[in-house]
């Protein structure tokens, strides 16, 4: 079984759980931008939690399947036809050979995720399936599908029942401003007191350049630094730091202006100041944040972090056991 | 003084130094290689930087704190270390002041402190190196350190093996440009780099080498095992090429024929301090000698 790409959608791209142990190398993490609904899509069909999906960004593919599939469509409200029929977001329906699978407009989030039962059956590269388009890794040809494109469906095992859903209260949507919590960290040190304070109060603003490797924000007050000879070797800028790594989620302020928040595809190191980082529970809210969302830093700490984290597994173990 | 900070629930970030030197390198280089070797359960990353370094982990596996003490721990280990590092030494040919470089960096000279002049002009004037020739002399005449792999897929950051005087510095365009070639050879602050792809960049740019660094495909043969070439702690030694030698490298490379000059070296860091010009031309003995 396969999948004919008719249309590919604006930026639609293989991806699973990730690819973790290369970032040294400059090589990210990549995987779906919403993992939590990138799991639920995946369970709904009957995969693995990891098997490889299409991650879609505000508009949707148009696809034709070789073969009978199982089907589900998560993250954000990006609602599914079949042959022009509609269907419901967040649960299992199927699909005939030779069907078209298409989308209607985006109604919320940004990010929908569409497993297939059996998976989309690229080949691992680097222990994943994951799409790094930047370094024209894994996924299909390491690159975001193009119409004519033909996706290998891997083996089902067992055919998932259609009709199973995800409840509504266990989906999450960002909240309006969406909340970010972040840790106050690396080189927060060099902001002011004030501009720290600044940073928490002011209302962002998605900004338009928003995809895989970061979020930026614009519309808060600019960050002022606190005046120091620039240590050898960072570069004249306030905000010029010895290039070092940056760790996902975390928040740099090229010039004071315009944080911008690293996601899966993040560049892995750099030369400018880090003031804090997004915490593990908050990051796949950003892949479900639209250009113009406007947006609030809430300060967090280390226990506090934990505490959210675990309160996500527990949501996510909420949907495990619905769909058991 | 090292400074240890969360990079959220899942990184811990370890500042070695605030500015660069090889000292701080060798430190960050050796803890990272003692994180290793200590398999820590629960650390899923591990990424030396220039003068810093982090780590990735599962804090559903370890605490951040248990992490945090075992860091420390390594720390004072790493210090009582004698920065000996078992390497390898590659020779780079690069085709300086190049039309390709040349052609991007005249579309985005409104990007440029001076858009009068072109990158390696500007850097030459800045460094008092006399001009194109004297730069590339001062570029190529001392082996450099990797200091650290990444931004993208297999960047190398280099760092130059002469003293601080003599390092070459210069600012990054005031905004990056859209757009670089691949395999250009740049440099930004006090760091040198290899593009590994074409993309986005803030780098002056100097020259471009026919050797490719990263390779998703794996085809090329040096490259077979794994895709990305470099490691953080090789030692690279620039080759001046002309266009012709240029030409005939990227036809080696395309017939799968071309293969990295290289050698295994083992760097002391103080036999390197105590006489720097003398220990650079031993390597370069060592990478020339058959």
């Amino acid at each position: 079984m396969a999948i004919k790409v008719i249309t590919p959608g604006l930026a639609t791209t293989v991806q699973d759980l990730g690819r973790p142990g290369y970032y040294h190398l400059g090589i990210p993490l990549s995987g779906g931008m919403d993992r939590f609904a990138l799991r639920a899509a995946n369970m709904l069909v009957g995969n693995d939690e990891g098997a490889a999906v299409l991650e879609a960004v505000f508009t949707g593919p148009e696809l034709e399947f070789t073969g009978d599939a199982t089907v589900a469509v998560t993250g954000a409200e990006l609602p599914p036809r079949v042959d022009g029929q509609p269907r419901e977001t967040w649960t299992t329906f199927r699909l005939r050979a030779g069907q078209r699978l298409s989308f209607d407009f985006l109604k919320k989030g940004a990010r929908a995720y569409i497993a297939v039962g059996g998976g989309i059956d690229v080949p691992v590269v680097l222990g994943s399936r994951s799409t790094y388009a930047l370094g024209a890794l894994g996924g299909h040809e390491g690159r975001k599908l193009q119409a004519g494109d033909l996706l290998p469906v891997g083996k089902v095992d067992s055919v998932a029942k259609e009709g199973r859903s995800v409840p509504g209260e266990l989906r999450r949507a960002p909240t309006m401003p969406a909340e970010l919590r972040v840790m106050p960290g690396l080189y927060w040190h060099r902001i002011t007191e004030a501009s720290g304070e600044h940073f928490f109060d002011d209302e962002w603003k998605v900004a338009l350049e928003a995809d895989r490797i970061g979020y930026r924000f614009k519309g808060g007050r600019t960050l002022e630094f606190i005046p120091r000879t620039p240590p050898f070797g960072a570069g004249s800028d306030p905000s010029n730091i010895v290039d070092a790594c940056y760790p996902y989620g975390s928040i740099q302020v090229p010039g004071g202006s315009e944080p911008i928040v690293l996601h899966r595809d993040a560049v892995s190191g750099g030369g400018y100041c880090m003031i804090g980082t997004v915490i593990s529970a908050d990051m796949d809210l950003i892949g479900q944040l639209q250009p113009h969302t406007p947006t609030r830093f809430v300060k967090t700490d280390l226990e506090a972090a934990l505490a959210a984290r675990h309160e996500r597994a527990a949501l996510l173990e909420q949907v495990r056991s619905t769909l058991r | 003084m090292t400074r240890y900070s969360y990079g959220g629930d899942e990184h811990i970030f370890v500042e070695v130094d605030e500015e660069m030197s090889l000292e701080a390198f060798f430190k960050s280089l050796s803890m990272t290689n003692a994180v290793r070797e200590s398999r820590i359960k629960g650390v899923t990353e591990i990424c030396p930087a220039n003068a810093s370094f982090q780590i990735k982990f599962d804090p559903d596996t370890i605490k951040g704190d248990d992490l945090l003490a075992e860091l420390k721990k390594l720390e004072r280990g790493a210090e009582k270390g004698d920065s000996v590092l078992k390497t390898r030494i590659i020779e780079i040919p690069v085709f300086y002041n190049d039309p390709w470089t040349r052609e991007t960096l005249m579309r985005f000279r409104e990007r440029h402190q001076d858009p009068k002049s072109t990158d390696i002009e500007y850097a030459a004037r800045i460094n008092n190196l006399g001009g194109i020739d004297g730069f590339i002399k001062a570029h190529s005449g001392s082996p450099w350190f990797v200091s650290m792999v990444g931004f993208v897929a297999g960047l190398p950051f280099l760092y130059q093996m002469v003293d601080r005087q003599h390092q070459i510095e210069v600012p990054k365009y005031l905004r990056p440009r859209t757009d670089t070639p691949k395999l250009t050879v740049g440099h930004g602050g006090c760091f040198g780099c290899i593009y590994s792809v074409r993309g986005a960049g803030g780098y002056q740019m100097f020259g471009i080498t026919p050797m490719p660094i990263y390779d998703p495909q794996q085809q090329i043969g040096y490259l077979k095992d794994f895709m990305v070439f470099f490691r953080p702690g090789d030692i690279v030694k620039w080759k001046p090429i002309d266009r012709a030698a240029y030409d005939s490298a990227v036809a080696e490379v395309a017939a799968g024929k071309f293969a990295p000059r290289m050698r295994n070296v083992t760097f002391s860091l103080g036999e390197f301090q105590k006489d720097t010009a003398g220990y650079n031309h031993k390597l370069e003995g060592v990478l020339n000698g058959n």
